[in-house]
């Protein structure tokens, strides 16, 4: 039996047990409602659009969260590769940067972005983008120098020299940066929308547990493992199409 | 002449606990319009140094370089192209981008691009692997595509520094008869750094002997090979007496180059 088929076998098995565990009544319905009942509660809230607001709200502001991150975390990382001295400076504090709770500077977010949807953008970005920088320089790192002697033979100043030999060399480990910046935005986002946020997908599974509404609750929550699994299965593929014509065989 | 080097040098000063490195000249070098050079020396003995100097990929400490009577400095003049030992393809293009990079630089029309690059990847018996990309290929066909690379760019001078030195010997020959044939077609000046002597021998018009660090030319050797040539003179008499005078100069150098490595 190969991976794939056993991972499937896992993940059904899994769901299978849980959906007989709550059946039956081991699992009570009020603390957890069947799968299948998830699944159609999810299915009549997508198809009333209800929630339609929310899930726009939640995907773009995520969206903004992952576009800012790689670009602001791939300039950063290109300049701060070029400035040995600056870098020496900063990376001891980078490497304490994921020890910093970013919700515990909500109250801040709010004071200086105001209630709309950039306090949950910030903190989406701010969780995002460290793993684009760390990851474009490690990438950066690894430029074989004769890749750059040969962008010198060709004439290329500092800017082409990144934007054509440096970033497309490290490619790789930036899509990395990329990976975790999409699941650190979701992070993000929807947990800030848990705290005082008065829209999008984490605000609606807060309301709906603070009112004891486990089909809402459960629907959503199934909604955001539905969706972040999708987009980096996505990602994964596309990256393994990406290194597959890298890779020495 | 083409290239004229006078008294260069080069010395890398001293950093952290490591003394002063002087690891090149004085040379003085001159190579006429579409010579073929060799430069063997013992390894460590500033050979790859002198090419970045020639290049302009490295300064001189003392002296100067001059390339069609401009001085060289700090940038790498058009009209000179370089290969080098280690793969320099782009992994993440084609063949055929590889080989287009230097054209596109120059702004040229993609139609003649793909015209120059066409002629290239025949050229250089790439044909059936324009859509393929470095990682799909041997060593031996990359380091064909940096010439084909290097080649579109129609230099006037090509510096080779050790370029077959991770090939096998069969494939380092034949590689040596596509070199021959390359110059011959283009009209280039050819300057081949290698630690081969019997490269050096079979392919160059003058080979010059480095001494050990730092590197000086001990002798310089005309081969008198006729302009068509290929790797069949190996088998030849002059071929053996003329490899054997020049590891009876590198013999002492190399090892006194050994004893400090």
């Amino acid at each position: 039996m190969n991976a794939s088929v056993a991972r499937i076998v896992l993940v059904v098995g899994a769901v299978a047990a849980l959906e007989l565990l709550c059946r039956t009544g081991v699992i009570p319905n009020f603390t957890m409602i069947p799968p299948s009942a998830m699944a159609q509660s999810l299915w009549k809230i997508l198809a009333s659009g209800k929630f339609t607001p929310d899930i726009v709200t939640t995907l773009t502001n995520v969206g903004i969260a992952i576009a800012a991150a790689m670009i602001v975390g791939v300039a950063i990382g290109t300049l701060l590769q070029s400035s040995p001295t600056t870098r020496r400076v900063l990376d001891p504090l980078f490497a304490t940067y994921y020890a910093v709770p970013m919700y515990a500077f909500y109250p801040l977010l709010i004071v200086i972005f105001g209630l709309g949807d950039l306090p949950q953008v910030a903190i989406g970005f701010l969780l995002a983008v460290m793993a684009v920088i760390l990851n474009t320089l490690n990438g950066l790192d690894r430029v074989p120098p004769v890749l750059l002697k040969a962008a010198r033979v060709h004439r290329l100043g500092p800017l082409k020299t990144a934007l054509q030999v440096r970033l497309p060399c490290a490619a790789p480990y930036v899509f990395t940066g990329f990976k975790l910046a999409v699941a650190y935005s979701f992070i993000g986002v929807i947990g800030a929308e848990f705290i005082t946020s008065s829209r999008g997908i984490g605000y609606e599974i807060s309301f709906a547990y603070n009112n004891f509404d486990n089909g809402v609750m459960y629907a959503m929550i199934l909604f955001i493992l539905l969706l972040v699994i999708t987009v980096n299965m996505s990602l994964h593929a596309w990256e393994k199409r990406l290194l597959a014509r890298r890779r020495r065989i | 002449m083409i290239v004229s080097l006078r008294a260069v040098s080069r010395v890398y000063p001293a950093r952290a606990g490591q003394p002063e490195v002087h690891a090149l000249g004085p040379i003085d070098l001159e190579l006429a319009q579409g010579e073929f050079f060799a430069v063997v020396g013992p390894s460590g003995c500033g050979k790859s140094t002198l090419l970045d100097v020639m290049a302009g990929l490295a300064s001189p400490s003392c002296g100067e370089v001059h390339f069609e009577g401009k001085q060289v400095k700090g940038v790498v003049p058009p009209g000179i192209g370089v290969v080098f030992q280690e793969d320099a393809s782009f992994p993440w293009l084609t063949v055929h981008d590889n080989i287009a990079f230097g054209l596109r630089q120059t702004g040229a029309a993609e139609g003649e691009v793909a015209a120059q690059v066409a002629y290239a990847v025949e050229f250089m018996g790439l044909k059936d692997f324009a859509r393929a990309y470095p990682a799909q290929l041997s060593g031996g066909m990359r380091q064909r595509v940096c010439i084909a690379r290097t080649l579109v760019l129609k230099p006037r001078l090509i510096l080779l520094d050790e370029p077959f030195g991770a090939l096998d010997q069969q494939t380092r020959l034949l590689m040596g008869d596509e070199l021959l044939r390359l110059w011959r077609e283009t009209g280039a000046t050819i300057l081949l750094i290698t630690h081969a002597l019997d490269e050096a021998t079979m392919l160059a018009d003058r080979v010059g002997v480095m001494s050990a660090r730092p590197g000086r030319f001990l002798d310089i050797i005309p081969t008198g090979w006729p302009r068509e040539r290929d790797s069949t003179i190996v088998a030849s008499e002059s071929f053996g007496r003329l490899t054997g005078r020049i590891w009876t100069l590198l013999r002492g150098e190399s090892i006194r180059a050994l004893g400090r490595a």
